[in-house]
């Protein structure tokens, strides 16, 4: 790593939860729209983030804390290490480290509610980590390599890997937890299990997983930005784009039932991507 | 404005509200609801309605305390982190209302847990309810500049 790697990495880390605090709270703005209420304004997650850090501590045992401070941790690594251009398959995989301590924090305590959550967080992960695997197979037999450098020297994935875009944008509908998939927590007001997963953080720890949301949050949608690395601003406003169709659908549909979401997911999953890596095996012989 | 201006700013514009019916007739509950609808709205100020006392920063509570649910507002209110200020809201829980005779009936909220807003009515319209917690809000602001907390915090054991 040369010094303009450091320091990229630090731009990355610290303007993250900025952007992901803006784009929480125009989605916010958006729902409240749809819904035709005025709604809160721009700002609210950043007013709701600095609140819970100064109110008063208060825990259940200590490895709950562990936990939300290693998710945080793995969050901001993987963003860190996504500004960079590491290795794609080295970022999944930290950010899957973050979520099994998220998931081992909210099993750490004896609330029904929680463990109920941390076991529908376990069946959310089962549904889309095999998809983003998926998606990665599909860069790979394009570019050739996880390398991140060498996929967004390929320019235009979008063209060559449509279907495999649909399925990380399913992807990014499930990690975010919107309806139908909001099973182990869900959106303010909602209210899925109490707070499903995050029924026992309170204060400045029930922040700092906020924080580390925001940071998955725009990682995925950067994830979505590099299939048009060849503009990054088009890349943004196609991810932005899939960001406010999933906000459509948040508030055009139901909870739907774990088992669907297996189902469906799998389905989609595995299917589109088969069809897509067929398509261009086959076009490829042709030539 | 400065960092701990913005904390303040925060307290103010970021107010969570858990709603504990204490036995009421349903009357003030159906209107604490309706704050949350299109017409009133009381996202706009930041409000959110959660369900569990951990993450709240107002304590709303309708109907009149009786000896059977006094243990359950008193743990609510334990459990809500501080800084937090309660709202009662309809007379049944700012004094018992018509009910404060009954035999079984304590009477207002302030017997058991202190209270910081009143909101008289029967029942309280939504916007005198709004009210009543955009002055919470103010109150949860004032809370925490004076660092009450930690006294509190104390008191509570």
């Amino acid at each position: 790593m040369t010094w303009a790697d450091y320091l990229i990495f630090a731009a990355a880390v610290i303007l993250t939860p900025l952007i992901g605090g803006l784009i929480t709270g125009l989605d916010r703005k958006v729902t409240a729209l749809i819904q035709g209420r005025y709604g809160p304004p721009v700002l609210q997650p950043f007013y709701d983030v600095v609140k819970l850090l100064s109110k008063e501590k208060m825990i259940v045992n200590d490895f709950q804390i562990f936990a939300a401070y290693i998710y945080l941790l793995s969050a901001i690594l993987s963003v860190g290490f996504f500004a960079i251009k590491a290795d794609l398959l080295m970022i999944i995989f930290i950010m899957s480290i973050g979520l099994v301590f998220y998931v081992i924090g909210a099993l750490a305590t004896r609330s029904p509610y929680s463990q109920v959550g941390a076991q529908r967080e376990l069946m959310q992960m089962l549904a889309y980590e095999p998809l983003l695997i998926f998606v990665l197979i599909g860069m790979y037999y394009v570019a050739g390599s996880f390398n991140l450098h060498d996929i967004m020297s390929h320019g235009r994935l979008l063209l060559d890997l449509p279907l495999i875009f649909v399925v990380l944008s399913l992807v990014l509908d499930i990690k975010i937890k919107k309806s139908p998939f909001d099973f182990s927590t869900s959106e303010h007001a909602h209210q899925e299990l109490v707070r499903g997963i995050l029924t026992d953080y309170a204060g400045p720890y029930l922040a700092l997983i906020e924080i580390a949301d925001w940071y998955e949050l725009v990682l995925l949608l950067a994830m979505l930005a590099i299939f048009w690395s060849q503009n990054l601003v088009i890349g943004a406003l196609i991810s932005l784009f899939v960001f406010f169709l999933d906000i459509i659908v948040d508030n055009i549909s139901a909870r739907m039932t774990l088992k669907w979401m297996l189902s469906f997911s799998w389905i989609v999953g595995i299917s589109f991507t088969v069809l897509n890596i067929a398509y261009l095996y086959f076009s490829n012989v042709s030539r | 404005m400065g960092l701990k201006e913005f904390v303040k700013k925060s307290f103010s514009k970021s107010p969570w509200v858990v709603h504990y019916d204490c036995g009421s007739c349903n009357g003030c509950d159906i209107e604490v609801l309706a704050c949350m609808t299109p017409i009133y709205d009381m996202e706009r100020f930041g409000m959110v309605n959660v369900g569990n006392p951990k993450h709240a920063d107002i304590l709303i509570v309708t109907g009149t305390v009786n000896e059977k649910n006094k243990d359950v507002l008193k743990n609510v209110y334990d459990m809500m982190p501080d800084p937090k200020v309660v709202v009662a809201a309809g007379i049944c829980a700012c004094s018992g209302g018509i009910f404060r005779d009954c035999y079984n009936v304590l009477g207002g909220i302030d017997k058991v847990i202190p209270v910081d807003v009143y909101v008289p009515g029967c029942p309280a319209k939504p916007e005198a309810m709004i009210d009543g917690l955009y002055k919470a809000a103010q109150i949860l602001k004032e809370k925490y500049s004076r660092r009450e907390v930690i006294v509190s915090a104390k008191s509570l054991g």
